[in-house]
């Protein structure tokens, strides 16, 4: 929950629609459920389905080399896909914002996402990626305000780091 | 159809065939993928109006996707080699889903890693790009494999109804170096410069 009682997906939504992104391109994540419900109701915006995250830095780079801000909302699992990938908006010095959902992190139930739950921010701090780990409901809106200001205004690539005790763990039906 | 999906031999010599298209691009924007496309379309004579690549296997349809998406009113043709769509092949998926009108994509297909030494590409085999395209739902597709269809081609890349999506069957060859500017925060200024988007 954030401040005022609602998800923490309103926040972000709002914080995006403010700075007029219209793209949103994604492998889903069940912690982002909310957050795509949101993008695709909106008229004004873009919910790009991928088959791998990395086609996600090209299509969000095109978009800015066209005009248009775009993002990219995948889950930590995916992050390992984007490395070669987010070589693409360094050279071109464009904005690379990225929204990750934590899996492996606390709590995990399914041992196959705890090497890249460890692995997120360092592979991304490897490649440049400057890292915004987020721990508390109410801060998510905030922090994501705070990192899209960075990579849009320093054309630089950003990425908020939605803590799994946000969003908890998936239980597969077991106690 | 036969099992061999590439029976003819490849015959057309890529730097005139290209710059035949080019010719025709009217104001279309050109995502080059990495390596000869880019030197390709250099060699055809620079413009602003292409995206040049130096890296990113498998970017260049995702960004010519972005691009296309972004610029509603402007054509956007991805120019790529075999190697680079064969790694980014599901963005092809994302192209049939989002069906931008404004966007065709073309395989410089020599079914060769030319750039690293000619070794053996899978398009040499079984596999049938568009036939790969028509199955994600791109169903306006072109195999090309004389030089002489590039007036035809050109036709179907810069001004039939997106997204389509055509392979031309290109020879090896041994083609002087034509090197564009490789510093990408150049390409992309004087890129987005063309489009008004940025000072110059």
């Amino acid at each position: 929950m954030s401040k005022n009682g609602t998800h923490w997906s309103g926040d972000v939504f709002r914080e995006m629609r403010a700075r007029d992104i219209i793209t949103v391109c994604t492998v889903p994540d069940g912690g982002l459920t909310q957050l795509l419900d949101l993008i695709g109701g909106e008229r004004k915006m873009r919910l790009v389905t991928l088959t791998t995250e990395e086609e996600g830095i090209g299509v969000a780079t095109g978009c800015w080399l066209g005009g248009e801000r775009a993002m990219i909302a995948m889950q930590s699992s995916g992050v390992g896909n984007c490395i070669n990938a987010l070589g693409l908006p360094t050279a071109f010095r464009a904005p690379c914002l990225m929204l990750v959902t934590m899996r492996g992190q606390w709590g995990e139930f399914n041992p196959w996402q705890v090497l890249m739950g460890q692995a997120t921010r360092p592979a991304l701090e490897a490649v440049g990626v400057r890292c915004y780990p987020v721990d508390k409901a109410e801060e998510v809106g905030e922090t994501f305000a705070a990192a899209a200001d960075i990579a849009f205004n320093s054309r630089v690539s950003a990425a908020v780091l939605v803590g799994q005790r946000i969003i908890g763990a998936k239980g597969f039906g077991q106690k | 159809m036969s099992a061999q999906a590439n029976v003819a031999p490849n015959t057309i010599a890529r730097r005139p065939f290209v710059a035949e298209l080019l010719k025709q691009r009217g104001t279309s924007l050109i995502a080059c993928g990495l390596g000869s496309p880019t030197w390709d379309c250099f060699a055809a004579g620079d413009s602003p109006e292409y995206l040049y690549s130096w890296g990113g296997m498998g970017l260049a349809v995702p960004t010519a996707l972005g691009l296309a998406l972004a610029q509603p009113k402007r054509r956007v043709v991805a120019i790529t080699g075999d190697g680079e769509m064969m790694m980014g092949l599901g963005s092809l998926a994302v192209i049939g889903d989002q069906a931008p009108q404004n966007l065709a994509v073309l395989v410089l297909d020599n079914e060769k890693f030319a750039e690293t030494g000619r070794q053996r590409g899978l398009t040499s085999g079984r596999t049938d790009l568009a036939a790969v395209a028509r199955g994600f739902g791109i169903a306006n597709t072109m195999i090309v494999t004389e030089l002489g269809k590039a007036g035809e081609l050109a036709d179907f890349l810069f001004k039939a109804p997106g997204p389509v999506f055509a392979v031309a069957k290109i020879a090896v060859t041994e083609d002087p170096w034509a090197l564009p500017e490789k510093d990408g925060a150049t390409i992309a200024h004087r890129f987005r410069t063309s489009l008004g988007l940025e000072k110059p």
